[in-house]
C-alpha cells in the first residue's frame, strides 16, 4: 500500500546537525470510514456514489477505517483487500480503530496501523461514510489552528485549499477560481468564484466577503449555485454565508 | 539592463501581434535597441504585420536548433535600424522549444538589446508558457468583453505561478493592462465592458487604451506597425502607451465619446 510521510503524522525528515531525521508529533484531522457492512462490494459501491457526488477533496486522502459497528462481523474481513479497493478509489488507508485484538493483529499483518482513542465529532445528519474529524493519538505537540493568508488575487483556473485551517484572501477571488478551506473563508475583496468552507464536514464554518458575488458557495458539502445573482438583494454587498439546518443562509454583515 | 516583455492575453484575436509590433516599433523609435520575437510557431503573423515576410530566411526554431546563428536569423526593420525581428517558423512544430534552449537565445539577445518583446501565441499551452517564462514585465492585452477578460485573468495567474520569476521566488513580473478595440460609444451604452469594469475585474494597472479603428487593419495589411500612422487615434494611443511604459506621465486619450460639433452635424464628419 502506498502512503506518504505526511499521512503517518510525522513531518518529512530534515537532516539537521548530522542526524538524518527528526521525529515530531503533529495533529492531523483524518477522515474516518465507519463501516456498517463487511461486504467489500457494497462498501466500494457506496463510496463510489459518494465520490461521484463531488467529494473529491478526499481524493488522495489518508483514511482511518472504524470497525466499531462491525466488530462482531469483521473477523473474516480481508484488510488487505479492503485497503486495496480503497486504494483503487485513490483513498489511502493508514489504519484501523475499534478493532478487537485479533482484528488488530490481522490489520497489522495487512500493513495497517492500529489507532487507539480519538475523538469523533459525529454528525447525526451525515451518513456514517462521510469523514469526520479525529485526533491522532500520536500527538505530543498540539499546533495552533493557523490561518492561511493569500495576498494576491485568486485568478481564474487557480485553486487554493487551506488545509486544516481558515483561509483569508486579502484581494478578490475571480470568476473561475476556487477557494477551499477546512475552516472559514474570509475574502476582503470580491468573492466571484467558487468557495467551499468547512470541507471536512465542519458545519459551523462560514464564508465572509466584502462583496458577495459567488458562482457557487458550499459549507460542509451543502452547496448553492448563484446562477441568477442579481436576484439576491445582497449581491455585491458585504455578507456572510452560514449553514442553518442544511440550508445555506446569506446574511448581511 | 535589458528587459524582457511578454505580450500575452490568453484569448486569440485580441491584438497581441498588433500590440507587439507597435510597442517594439515605438521603443525602437525612441532610440532603444529592440527586438521582437514571434513565439507563435506554425502560425507566423508578426513578420506580416511588420512587413518583412519576404525577407525571412532563418527563423527562431533554426536558431534554437543551432542551424543558424542569431545574427543570420534577425531581420532588421526597413526604416528603423534599432528594430529587429526574430520570426517564427511556419513549418516546424513547437516541440523544438525547451526552457534551456529558449533561455540561451534570450540570454544572447539580452547582451545585444535593451528591450526584448515576446509576442505570445494565444492559449495557455506550451508556446504561451514559453513566451512568458523569461519575462520581466508583461503587457496583458484585453478586449472589452467578458471572455477576453476571463482569459486574461487566467494568464495573469500563469504569470504569477509559471514564470521563472515565480519559480525562483524573485520579484514578480510587472503586469500592465492594455485594452484594445475600445469603443467609447459602445462602452457608454453598456454593450461593452467599461474600463472601470475591466480594471475592477483584473486588478492591474492600466497602461494603454487603444481605440477601435480602421487604421489598425489598414496598417496590418500594409505591413507597417500602426504606431507609425501618426494621424490615427490608434497610432497615437500606442505612442502614449510607450511613453507610459518608459515612465512618462501621459493622460489617457480617446476614452470619451466624441461630441459632434454644430458644423460637423450639418456637414457630416
Amino acid at each position: 500500500m502506498q502512503t506518504d510521510l505526511e499521512t503517518t503524522g510525522m513531518e518529512p525528515a530534515r537532516p539537521e546537525g548530522g542526524t538524518a531525521i527528526e521525529l515530531k508529533g503533529a495533529v492531523f484531522t483524518l477522515p474516518v470510514l465507519k463501516l456498517r457492512s463487511v461486504e467489500l462490494g457494497a462498501i466500494e459501491h457506496e463510496l463510489k456514489v459518494h465520490l461521484a457526488r463531488g467529494l473529491n477533496f478526499f481524493k488522495h486522502a489518508p483514511l482511518v477505517v472504524d470497525l466499531e459497528l462491525v466488530r462482531e462481523r469483521a473477523d473474516k474481513l480481508d484488510f488487505a483487500a479492503l485497503a486495496g479497493s480503497l486504494h483503487d478509489l485513490q483513498l489511502f488507508t493508514v489504519g484501523v480503530r475499534n478493532a478487537t485484538p485479533e482484528q488488530a493483529e490481522r490489520a497489522v499483518a495487512a500493513g495497517l496501523a492500529v489507532l487507539k482513542g480519538g475523538i469523533t465529532r459525529d454528525n447525526e445528519l451525515a451518513s456514517s461514510e462521510k469523514p469526520v474529524a479525529e485526533e491522532l493519538p500520536v500527538a505530543t505537540e498540539v499546533s495552533r489552528r493557523r490561518t492561511r493568508i493569500v495576498s494576491q488575487p485568486v485568478r481564474s483556473g487557480q485553486q487554493i485549499y487551506a488545509k486544516g485551517c481558515d483561509l483569508v484572501v486579502l484581494s478578490s477571488v475571480n470568476v473561475g477560481a476556487e477557494v477551499l478551506a477546512d475552516g472559514n473563508i474570509h475574502v476582503y475583496g470580491s468573492l466571484r468564484g467558487r468557495a467551499f468552507a468547512g470541507v471536512s464536514e465542519d458545519t459551523t464554518a462560514r464564508i465572509f466577503a466584502q462583496a458577495m458575488e459567488p458562482e457557487l458557495a458550499a459549507i460542509a458539502g451543502n452547496y448553492q449555485v448563484f446562477d441568477e445573482p442579481a436576484a439576491s438583494r445582497l449581491y455585491g454587498k458585504a455578507a456572510q454565508i452560514y449553514l442553518d439546518d442544511e440550508q445555506l443562509v446569506i446574511a448581511p454583515l | 539592463m535589458s528587459k524582457v516583455i511578454v505580450v500575452t492575453s490568453g484569448k486569440g484575436g485580441v491584438g497581441k501581434t498588433t500590440t507587439s509590433a507597435s510597442f517594439a516599433a515605438g521603443l525602437a523609435g525612441r532610440g532603444h535597441r529592440t527586438v521582437v520575437i514571434d513565439f507563435d510557431i506554425g502560425l507566423r503573423n508578426l513578420d506580416l504585420v511588420m512587413g518583412c515576410e519576404r525577407r525571412v530566411v532563418y527563423d527562431f526554431v533554426n536558431v534554437i536548433n543551432e542551424e543558424a546563428t542569431l545574427k543570420q536569423a534577425l531581420i532588421r526593420d526597413k526604416t528603423d535600424s534599432n528594430l529587429h525581428i526574430l520570426p517564427a517558423s511556419q513549418t516546424r512544430d513547437k516541440d523544438a522549444f525547451t526552457r534551456e534552449k529558449v533561455g540561451k537565445v534570450i540570454r544572447e539577445l539580452r547582451d545585444n538589446f535593451d528591450y526584448i518583446v515576446c509576442d505570445s501565441p494565444a492559449g495557455i499551452e506550451k508556446g504561451a508558457l514559453m513566451a512568458l517564462f523569461y519575462a520581466d514585465e508583461a503587457l496583458v492585452v484585453t478586449n472589452p468583453e467578458i471572455s477576453s477578460v476571463r482569459d486574461s485573468d487566467r494568464i495573469l495567474g500563469m504569470l504569477a505561478a509559471k514564470s521563472l520569476r515565480a519559480i525562483k521566488d524573485y520579484e514578480p513580473i510587472k503586469e500592465h493592462l492594455v485594452v484594445t478595440r475600445y469603443c467609447p460609444t459602445r462602452a457608454e451604452t453598456g454593450e461593452m465592458l467599461s474600463l472601470d469594469d475591466i480594471q475592477e475585474l483584473l486588478g492591474i494597472e492600466l497602461i494603454g487604451v487603444i481605440p477601435e479603428s480602421e487604421a489598425v487593419l489598414n496598417a496590418s495589411n500594409a505591413g507597417i506597425p500602426v504606431i507609425r500612422d501618426e494621424q490615427s487615434s490608434s497610432g497615437q494611443a500606442y505612442q502614449d502607451m510607450v511613453s507610459r511604459f518608459l515612465g512618462e506621465d501621459v493622460p489617457m486619450r480617446f476614452l470619451e465619446v466624441e461630441k459632434k460639433g454644430f458644423l460637423k452635424r450639418i456637414f457630416g464628419a
